[in-house]
């Protein structure tokens, strides 16, 4: 295939194609890579690519992901690292040993995100100072007691995971430019439902309470109240991409089901004022 | 609008919809006439001969049948949990194991919609190795099946064109994540999230197609042909 013919192609439709690639030089040296490694067929494969990437989002945009991400992640590990430590805090045995899982998951994801920026010419947002007593620095915010109170240290923490949930969900369309960047947060973003489907089950055994489910039902809060409510505030719909979900194709699905089967993403301004209070 | 976007008529109208389509077509049209589009097409045609089984398709649409023959194989799977259920079950997992039931009809039955006259059919499943009165066993199979799920999902992800989709994934993935930390605290407490199934870097798994049909064929009567999926 004679590649010179196609750039000149591409630059007659579309003469900014060198801003999009780095230059002349750079494609014809993509591809002299390129053709070196790969066998004829896999050229097409390799050419998409190489366009997606340069047609997709900035790095500048999955790098403002990332920094976001870092800071919820921040929050997380800090948060769990502090309840773990608190004295007669989380029980001994199950409860303990779940805490630390966790804990540990958001410190590698830290440690992970910081690595990315890094490996993408970036410098990572250092940590900011938190306040688990949603005070914004006052430290007698509502939530005072959160490492004194077991109840209330998994109200919050179910809170953060299911709102991890829904940030990562709202972020991966911005990430679709960066196969290996999107796969990385697909792959944060269960691991995240994981730990907010166990810490539902440890509030209902915790609080005796049936209600409580590993999944989402409606927009309910679990019991927890107003103070959390903009985190579940949009679970609630029942139609996916205009398809009514209750009782579809006369299956008997309620409401309820058609709530838990599918969570709803976040906007980063809803979860950024979300952890406003949790911030310094 | 949205309609369009979900039961679309040609998949190519479909793709342009989204602003990456927009993208695609003005490259398709940028090829025209270059030995590249040959080339493309040699490409493409290479694996469409590969006629063996119930093709899922190719592009967006291929991956969404993917997922489809995944919903169709748990929903089966939960539908025949809660109607022979295993000896001891109590009141809660019996109650879990319905809305997980409920959960997985409704994503079949959106995935059936959604796709319209590009979906495929319904799939025979072969559950002869289950046996349905046994815990461990049912428990042990749903493992298998939320596990594979979602690192299926998670290894679509990037194998999706069209950010409508990857939302609409995104959406039942962490719903499928959640189904599997409660079947593996239900199997041992603890294991949510446990180091079989999570990396060193705190990181589910991703799975390609081809390793998650491969695992998945067990299960299954009809034969799956994922030979035409997008690959990267």
């Amino acid at each position: 295939m004679n590649i010179h013919h196609i750039i000149t192609e591409l630059e007659k439709a579309d003469p900014e194609v060198y801003e999009r690639l780095d230059s002349r030089r750079g494609v014809m040296k993509s591809f002299a890579k390129m053709s070196g490694k790969l066998a004829l067929a896999a050229l097409p494969l390799a050419l998409g690519g190489m366009f997606k990437k340069a047609y997709g989002q900035s790095t500048t945009t999955i790098l403002g992901v990332l920094q976001f991400a870092l800071k919820l992640e921040y929050l997380e590990a800090e948060f769990y690292t502090m309840g773990a430590a608190a004295p007669a805090l989380v029980p001994a045995g199950a409860p303990m040993g779940a805490i630390t899982t966790i804990r540990d998951h958001e410190n590698a994801h830290v440690k992970l995100l910081k690595d990315t920026i890094v490996a993408l010419a970036g410098t990572p947002e250092a940590k900011p100072v938190f306040d688990f007593s949603a005070g914004n620095g006052s430290g007698n915010g509502p939530l005072k007691t959160v490492f004194t109170d077991y109840a209330l240290f998994l109200a919050v923490a179910q809170t953060f995971e299911d709102t991890g949930v829904r940030a990562y969900k709202g972020q991966a369309a911005n990430l679709m430019s960066n196969n290996d960047v999107l796969t990385a947060a697909l792959n944060i973003h269960s691991v995240e439902a994981r730990h907010a489907s166990h810490i539902r089950s440890m509030r209902r055994v915790n609080l005796s309470n049936p209600a409580i489910k590993p999944w989402i039902t409606g927009k309910d809060t679990g019991g927890i109240g107003a103070l959390v409510q903009a985190s579940y505030d949009g679970e609630e719909v029942t139609t996916q991409a205009t398809i009514n979900i209750v009782n579809i194709n006369g299956q008997a699905i309620s409401v309820n089901a058609a709530t838990e089967a599918f969570d709803e993403p976040l906007t980063s301004a809803q979860v950024l004022a979300i952890v406003d209070p949790f911030i310094v | 609008m949205a309609d369009q976007i979900i039961v679309p008529k040609e998949q190519d109208d479909n793709v342009m919809l989204s602003p990456k389509g927009l993208q695609r077509r003005k490259f398709l049209t940028l090829f025209a006439g270059t030995a590249a589009t040959a080339a493309v097409i040699a490409g493409c045609s290479k694996d469409s001969n590969n006629n063996d089984g119930i093709n899922l398709g190719s592009g967006d649409i291929g991956i969404l049948n993917y997922a489809y023959a995944l919903e169709q194989l748990e929903a089966a799977f939960y539908t025949q949990v809660i109607m022979s259920q295993y000896a001891g079950i109590t009141a809660t997992e019996l109650s879990l194991l319905t809305d997980i039931r409920d959960h997985e009809i409704a994503h079949r039955e959106f995935f059936k919609n959604a796709l319209g006259a590009k979906a495929i059919p319904g799939l025979e499943v072969n559950f002869a190795a289950i046996d349905f009165s046994k815990r461990d066993t049912v428990l042990a199979t749903a493992k298998t099946f939320e596990d594979l799920g979602v690192s299926a999902y998670n290894g679509a992800g990037k194998l999706i064109t069209d950010p409508v989709y990857l939302g609409l994934a995104g959406k039942i993935v962490s719903v499928e994540a959640r189904h599997a930390a409660l079947i593996r605290d239900l199997i041992s407490n603890g294991s949510f999230a446990d180091n079989t199934v999570i990396d060193a870097n705190g990181l589910d798994k991703a799975n390609t197609p081809a390793t998650v049909l491969a695992a998945a064929s067990g299960f299954l009567k009809s034969k799956l042909n994922g030979s035409n999926l997008p690959t990267s």
